[in-house]
């Protein structure tokens, strides 16, 4: 077969799913950093998410078993650290369908960054950023663990509808 | 289409290979002379998160809450991630077709370079979170130096690590606040597991020959220049706390980055590593 644009490429990986919260692809999530060949070897630069996420070695098998069965044989992966892994990087799009999964998409300025006034303002309760629960939009929400089912996620509960659900941290 | 490779059995020599070549170029990774220093300073950092990581997920399926219990698990997940990058450098650098794997679970006791705190039982829930805050603001501040090392591979599994561990220390802090500043019976159970852990802290700041060396190639920060920030953390915590920071030395138990363990490192070896040394080669 003709060796395929990179434009295609791209396509293909925007069909791997996330193991975890399928309804988000791989490049949604922005973790795949770079394709590049190196002769006729397709290299994929893949950075993880969370440096114990499980899913980490499953996305891996699932990127290398879906870009052969597109007819990519001669396939290496590549793990990139640096620059490490932000929310920064999740698309408009990859927000969107969590939102519409029932997962809070991250919201920016709420990384920790263990500085000391943000700590402090944080332990006294101050912080104007507001995560919308997901079902009903109302900003009255609050925290209820920092980590959720993933390493991604934190737990939250909506003080209007009541429901529990999901933020995918910002990182 | 064609067929798939055989994934059971990876070529592992081959993958090494390729990933050594794929990374960053670090001119301190092939440096002979530096070479026994910085496989020791690395088993260091691989061991403490390894270790503290292995006791941390002691508590999967026995937190207090099911809250606890997930971040706990995914404290101790992010640990162990950690450690696949540290002890995965430590054996590119020490360059005899080790991986990751082998240096967790074939050395021996004496060979291993965590921090006596990291290997000290869990207790109960003060101690373990008490642990983890002392810990935690250890690991921040070095993670942030590191950040800033001359060794680029270094740097990058530092920026990585820092990310997760600002949110650790974020929660171990948090949950120190709330149990100090919480009932009789929190405030005194957090108050009897810092004075037990407080003696055994100082060894974070404690240099040696190793910590020398790589000091001195500007790979990792010296260990005295990060105690002043890692005391303001403490304190301002403990006071938000309403704990007291002990009277005694912090530096009375030590010797664990040296190889001296408390005999408690051998148990969790011999649970860790049981698999491996019985059924050699064993894989998922």
């Amino acid at each position: 077969m003709s060796t395929p644009s990179d434009a295609q490429i791209w396509d293909w990986l925007a069909e791997v799913p996330d193991p975890e919260i399928p309804v988000v692809s791989v490049t949604d999530l922005g973790i795949v950093r770079d394709i590049r060949w190196d002769g006729d070897t397709l290299v994929v630069a893949v950075t993880p998410t969370y440096s114990g996420c499980p899913a980490t070695a499953v996305i891996d098998l699932a990127i290398e078993s879906h870009l052969r069965d597109r007819g990519i044989g001669d396939l290496r992966l590549e793990r990139r650290l640096s620059p490490p892994w932000t929310t920064d990087w999740v698309t408009q799009e990859g927000r969107d369908k969590l939102r519409a999964y029932g997962i809070a998409p991250p919201v920016d300025g709420t990384a920790s960054d263990g500085g000391t006034a943000a700590r402090a303002a944080r332990l006294a309760g101050r912080s104007n950023l507001v995560i919308a629960c997901p079902r009903c939009g109302s900003g009255n929400t609050e925290r209820v663990s920092q980590f959720g089912s993933t390493p991604c996620k934190a737990s939250y509960r909506c003080k209007d509808c009541l429901e529990p659900f999901d933020y995918f941290k910002c990182h | 289409m064609p067929s798939l490779p055989d994934m059971t059995t990876p070529d592992v020599v081959a993958l090494a290979e390729h990933a050594a070549a794929a990374q960053t170029h670090d001119p301190h990774v092939q440096d002979v002379d530096l070479k026994p220093a910085f496989f020791d300073w690395l088993c260091r950092m691989g061991d403490n998160t390894l270790i503290l990581g292995h006791r941390i997920s002691e508590w999967c399926g026995h937190g207090p809450a099911l809250e606890e219990d997930i971040a706990l698990a995914n404290t101790a997940l992010d640990l162990i991630g950690h450690t696949q990058m540290w002890l995965g450098l430590a054996a590119e650098v020490q360059g005899e077709g080790r991986t990751a794997d082998d240096l967790a679970f074939l050395r021996g006791a004496m060979k291993f370079r965590n921090l006596q705190l990291a290997e000290l039982p869990n207790g109960d829930m003060a101690v373990t979170l008490m642990r983890e805050f002392l810990f935690d603001a250890w690991h921040f501040h070095m993670l942030t130096a590191l950040t800033r090392s001359a060794s680029p591979r270094v740097a990058e599994i530092a920026a990585k690590a820092l990310k997760e561990v600002s949110y650790h220390l974020e929660r171990s802090s948090d949950l120190v606040v709330r149990l100090g500043d919480g009932t009789e019976e929190s405030h005194a159970r957090m108050q009897d597991a810092l004075d037990r852990l407080w003696p055994y802290s100082g060894e974070m700041f404690v240099a040696d020959a190793v910590d020398d060396a790589v000091a001195n190639a500007g790979i990792a920060p010296v260990l005295a220049d990060l105690q002043p920030a890692w005391q303001q953390t403490v304190e301002e915590v403990l006071a938000e706390a309403t704990l007291t920071r002990p009277e005694g030395r912090a530096d009375v138990h030590r010797g664990g980055k040296q190889g001296r363990h408390t005999e408690h490192l051998g148990y969790i070896l011999a649970q860790m590593q049981f698999l491996q040394r019985a059924y050699p080669g064993a894989s998922w």
